[in-house]
């Protein structure tokens, strides 16, 4: 079954803090991934596999690049598991 | 009817001797940064490289070649009349033909031995030990010259942000021959052409010849991907060759991967599930990305800084443009 919006943030919140250290509750819809959470590209990378794995979806390495907050992977998620 | 004789060969190989050469120069990346609009601090945060060994202009790929095979020849304690095949694997040989392998038998006086290069880019050296491996095992021959060689900053373009500055130039050299117990285990190699623009030429021979106007050919990447492909889906190959060879992370004593990028290596160590007691290569971080000449140069290095010793089992794995990958876990000599 798919997973609610808040179970997806909850969820990449922890692959982020797993990767960067960065509290959970830092990671929220709005914050983007490179100027307020100061992900580099191949922590990014990181992040996108590990949650490929967790959700059970494909992440294409060139749609990447427009998932530009948190927002935006989350929806990217929950759209892919519909 | 009659028969043909066939030959055959032992029944185990390992490696007998090993060499390196470096670029006589170590370029630090304040050197590096102004084309690039970069910093010290980023380049080593991206790659963990301090500095990378480049080679002086008159130095040729196949000059480092030879340092790096006498020193090998010598560790083996064989004469290079014994020599039965060179195996050259380099991607800056520059001339399409002859090969670079001839060349360099004549040199170190391997002639009349087999001779010929290997182009699997920064797996050459791994696909180069496992062809030499089954050469000795098929009797095919005694003792081969296996050498992963590279003057990379011959195709480098010093505004290039995406892997030009992680390059250097070096050479590594091992020999490999018969041996009483298994040192060398089973090669798990393979390829996926359909990442075949990931690491590229920014423009064929051809195209350069029709259009002069086109810049020089030099090298680019996509990181963030090959940075995936490899830290993740090279980890499997990584374990697939410690199983095919009957062991268990807990018997490796030492990793030397390809030495591409700091954050690859650490990310693969997590993934294959190292143990802490494994001596990790980290070579990169003085000598930066040789490509085929980067696992012997970091296998050097940890034997040279005491973090291996001889008759340690390391597990090595080689990857990169093509796609291409082999793995396998030797025998320290």
């Amino acid at each position: 079954m798919a997973l609610s919006q808040d179970e997806v943030l909850a969820g990449l919140a922890e692959i982020v803090n797993e990767e960067t250290d960065i509290d959970t509750a830092e990671v929220t819809l709005e914050k983007s991934f490179t100027d307020d959470l100061d992900i580099d590209s191949l922590s990014m990378m990181t992040i996108v596999t590990l949650a490929e794995e967790k959700f059970d979806v494909r992440i294409p390495d060139e749609k990447v690049k427009d998932l530009v907050t948190v927002g935006d992977a989350v929806s990217f998620i929950t759209d892919a598991q519909a | 009817m009659t028969t043909m004789t066939v030959r055959r060969g032992p029944e185990f190989t390992r490696i007998l001797g090993l060499g390196a050469a470096r670029g006589e120069n170590a370029v630090p990346n304040a050197d590096l940064i102004k084309p690039i609009d970069s910093s010290d601090e980023w380049i080593r945060k991206m790659t963990g490289i301090v500095t990378r060994v480049r080679a002086n202009p008159e130095t040729s790929v196949i000059d480092l070649s030879e340092r790096a095979a006498r020193d090998a020849i010598a560790h083996a304690g064989i004469d290079a009349s014994e020599i039965d095949a060179v195996l050259l694997s380099t991607i800056t040989y520059p001339h399409m033909t002859p090969g670079g392998a001839p060349v360099l038998a004549d040199r170190i006086g391997a002639t009349p031995a087999a001779a010929y290069d290997i182009s699997a880019a920064c797996a050459g050296y791994c696909y180069g030990i496992g062809q030499a491996d089954a050469l000795v095992r098929s009797g095919a021959a005694r003792n081969v010259l296996v050498v992963g060689a590279e003057k990379l900053s011959d195709i480098v373009d010093p505004a290039d942000r995406s892997i030009s500055y992680l390059l250097g130039d070096a050479a590594g050299a091992v020999v490999i021959g018969a041996s009483d117990e298994p040192g060398i285990g089973p090669t798990v190699w393979g390829s996926d052409g359909s990442g075949a623009q990931l690491i590229r030429q920014t423009a064929s021979w051809l195209e350069y010849g029709a259009d002069r106007d086109l810049p020089y050919p030099t090298l680019r990447q996509e990181g963030p991907s090959v940075f995936k492909w490899a830290s993740f889906k090279m980890a499997p190959v990584a374990r697939e060759a410690i199983e095919a060879a009957g062991l268990t992370p807990a018997d490796i004593k030492a990793f030397i991967p390809h030495q591409a990028n700091i954050r690859i290596i650490d990310q693969m160590v997590k993934q294959i599930g190292l143990p802490k007691h494994v001596a990790v290569a980290k070579d990169i971080v003085d000598s930066g990305n040789t490509s085929a000449a980067s696992i012997p140069l970091a296998t050097e290095r940890l034997l040279r800084d005491g973090a291996a010793k001889s008759g340690d089992l390391a597990l090595q794995i080689g990857f990169g443009a093509g796609l291409v990958y082999a793995a396998q876990v030797v025998v320290l000599p």
